[in-house]
């Protein structure tokens, strides 16, 4: 066993552990944290692949944020955990059912038959200085490019879509908003005006008389 | 046109940080003015309200007469006293008690003394080692005030011309 | 320099013993030096803070206060692990721990000098920001693990503040990789050789700005330490941690400004490079430095900046430094990035050609 392939190993044993951990473990939170693990572990899979672009993007967009704005929402969430775990064993068949299809069908596209060096070939081996994310990036612009920017635009449409059915202004009269621009702008000339007044000399005040010592 | 150009170079240059950033930058180069202070002292008033003392006449008689005026006064009870007739017909105190944990030293005692007696010193740099050392007994506090005689007249004598 | 102890080793080891072997010598390389100069910054920091406001700072352990980072070692050492009643004990262990590693992990690309990085990889920019995104993670499970709300505000602040900030970070880079055309940190410094009027900072001066105020959010720092908030909410997400656990989260937040220093340092100040390349006198009378010690004079400067910055200006409000974020950084980022494309276009200056 090659180095290369003890990694290999290590990193799919933990890949594969923790999303085992992901779907049994009951705590919410938790299974938001092996999910992290999961992806962690793939990325490095990835990165093995010589895709280290991907593997990078997988940590950085879904480790690094996707799943921080989960967990923030997990966390807020108050989850009755009685409540979710009450149908279990009366949706057990049912699970099971969906589970195995899941599994066969996968199995029949991505099953050992369809695969394996025979199959495929020897991959190529690129040297170290090969730029994977070039590659990509060419692919992308050029072979994929309307495609490319049709998913652009449909990311685009559902932020659009996820701020208008949220957004809500309130009136002014429960919730005070604040336009620091125009905060900013406010100069001290607008707001007040200097008076000349004559000065008036008021009459002095009888100094005080010396107390008893 | 002026005004709005000029609010513009305000807003991306940032002109009010760089100011902000220029204050600091400027004190970061002025003299320090830390006391370093074991080895560095500050200058005290002869006013200074610190460690109690009870003060005796020149002929070495006490001073205290037991009059209880500062243990009336005291706002933090901190003052006991115990008085008694001595053998030579004057009234003297017997206990005369100052717990220095409850002193919150605002000087009423000395002011309410009519003879002098109980003072606060210039001295602040005192410790307790023990439970029952922040009691100052009489001994301890007439012992602490022939010690400190020469100190504690100096500063009454500044001070006079004030009272 | 590595690969050869890597082959001086290979000849009477196994081969991964020996890459096991230069792994460790690396990252001791890496990592000491860089503990060390996070224990001087802690003092740095409150000597800079401290002359700021006209005093002096520690100066009573050792001559000027020097020892003053072991002293406060020392004692966070002695000082007892008190874990919080029905806290969740892994979690709260592992915290800090996952805090730390991912920002030492980052070192590994950083050059400091031609050829001196552990691992010279493609993607070194990509790997810094993936790395430093994971950094959130030790401040979430430290605030959750807690079980305390002062912890959970604090975690709850910090993942929103760090998901925000990361994207006008990212732009900021993108614009970097516009100009430089990879994304191997080496060459990117390769790009900005000769004199500092080709360094990126000129025509990347706004990402610069962006960049250096998005790496105080990334870091928590003043103006941006909402997350720890001791006005609002005690400590934030570190409140309920004491002794070394609170001492790991604090060379977690020191260990990720320098890193930043360095990415701004290596990205927008010409990395190793000196400033007076090609200038008459001046360059012949500095080729004797070294170019590493050009790079340490660089983040020294902008770590002083750090300090500067929290001396200066008061904490941000929660919505302003989302405000700032969304509504100021990002758009900012969005409409340089056009910029840079048409200066590409029309090979602008020394920095497109």
């Amino acid at each position: 066993m090659t180095f290369e392939q003890l990694i290999f190993y290590v990193l799919a044993g933990i890949a594969v552990l923790a999303s085992i951990m992901m779907i049994s473990v009951n705590n919410p939170v938790k299974a938001a944290l092996w999910l992290v693990l999961t992806f962690i572990a793939t990325a490095g899979v990835w990165i093995m692949m010589q895709a280290e672009f991907l593997g990078i993007v997988l940590i950085l967009v879904y480790a690094g944020a996707v799943m921080v704005l989960f967990l923030f929402v997990v966390m807020m969430l108050d989850v009755n955990l009685v409540k979710l775990r009450e149908g279990f064993t009366r949706y057990l068949p049912i699970g099971v059912l969906a589970a195995v299809a899941i599994f066969a069908m996968l199995y029949m596209v991505l099953g050992p038959h369809q695969f394996g060096l025979d199959k495929t070939g020897e991959p190529v081996r690129f040297a170290a200085d090969y730029s994977n994310t070039e590659a990509l990036g060419l692919q992308l612009y050029t072979v994929h490019a309307y495609a490319f920017i049709l998913a652009a635009v449909l990311l685009l449409v559902g932020i659009v879509a996820a701020i208008a059915l949220t957004i809500r202004r309130r009136p002014p009269h429960e919730v005070k908003y604040q336009n620091i621009d125009k905060q900013v702008r406010v100069n001290p000339k607008e707001r007040f005006e200097m008076v000349k007044m004559n000065a008036v000399k008021e009459k002095p005040v009888a100094p005080k008389q010396e107390g008893d010592e | 046109m002026v005004a709005f150009l000029k609010h513009q170079v305000k807003t991306f240059g940032l002109t009010e940080l760089f100011k902000g950033l220029a204050v600091t930058g400027k004190y970061f180069f002025k003299k320090k003015i830390t006391v370093r202070y074991p080895e560095e002292k500050t200058p005290l008033s002869p006013r200074f309200r610190g460690h109690h003392a009870l003060r005796r006449y020149a002929n070495g008689e006490e001073r205290c007469i037991a009059c209880k005026l500062c243990e009336a006064v005291c706002p933090a009870n901190a003052i006991t006293i115990e008085a008694e007739e001595r053998d030579d017909g004057t009234r003297r105190t017997t206990r005369y008690d100052i717990d220095m944990f409850k002193c919150i030293y605002c000087g009423f005692c000395e002011e309410a003394c009519p003879v002098d007696a109980v003072v606060e010193t210039r001295v602040f740099e005192y410790e307790f080692h023990e439970r029952g050392e922040n009691i100052m007994t009489k001994d301890k506090l007439l012992a602490f005030g022939d010690k400190y005689e020469a100190q504690i007249a100096a500063d009454r004598q500044a001070d006079a011309k004030f009272r | 320099m590595f690969n050869a102890i890597q082959n001086w080793l290979s000849l009477f080891l196994y081969d991964w013993l020996a890459i096991l072997i230069t792994l460790v010598i690396q990252v001791v390389v890496v990592i000491m030096p860089i503990m060390i100069a996070v224990a001087f910054i802690t003092l740095a920091e409150r000597k800079v803070i401290g002359f700021m406001q006209v005093r002096m700072g520690p100066n009573r352990v050792g001559p000027y206060g020097i020892l003053q980072p072991f002293a406060d070692a020392l004692k966070l050492i002695m000082k007892e692990f008190i874990r919080p009643h029905q806290s969740n004990l892994f979690l709260f262990l592992v915290a800090p721990v996952l805090a730390l590693a991912p920002v030492i992990a980052a070192w590994a690309v950083i050059p400091f000098d031609e050829g001196v990085v552990v691992s010279d990889i493609n993607v070194g920019v990509m790997y810094v920001l993936a790395v430093s995104s994971i950094v959130v993670y030790g401040v979430i499970i430290a605030g959750w693990a807690s079980n305390s709300k002062y912890a959970f505000l604090g975690a709850l602040r910090a993942s929103a503040q760090k998901v925000s900030y990361e994207i006008a970070m990212g732009f900021a880079l993108v614009t970097v990789l516009m100009v430089a055309g990879t994304m191997n940190l080496t060459e990117i410094v390769h790009g900005q050789q000769g004199g500092f009027w080709n360094w990126y900072w000129i025509p990347l001066l706004p990402m610069l700005a962006v960049y250096f105020i998005s790496g105080l959010a990334e870091t928590n720092r003043t103006p941006f330490d909402v997350v720890e908030g001791e006005a609002e909410i005690v400590a934030g997400f570190h409140v309920e941690y004491s002794s070394m656990g609170f001492g790991v989260f604090m060379l977690a937040e020191y260990a990720m400004m320098l890193l930043i220093a360095f990415m701004t340092a290596i990205m927008f100040l010409g990395g190793w490079y000196s400033p007076f390349e090609g200038i008459w006198l001046l360059d012949p009378l500095t080729a004797w430095i070294p170019g590493f010690i050009w790079l340490f004079l660089k983040v020294a400067f902008l770590m002083f900046c750090f300090l500067w910055f929290r001396a200066t200006f008061p904490r941000y409000r929660y919505d302003q430094l989302m405000r700032l974020g969304w509504k100021v950084l990002i758009p900012l980022t969005i409409v340089w990035v056009f910029v840079v494309a048409i200066m590409h276009y029309f090979s602008i200056g020394p920095w497109f050609n």
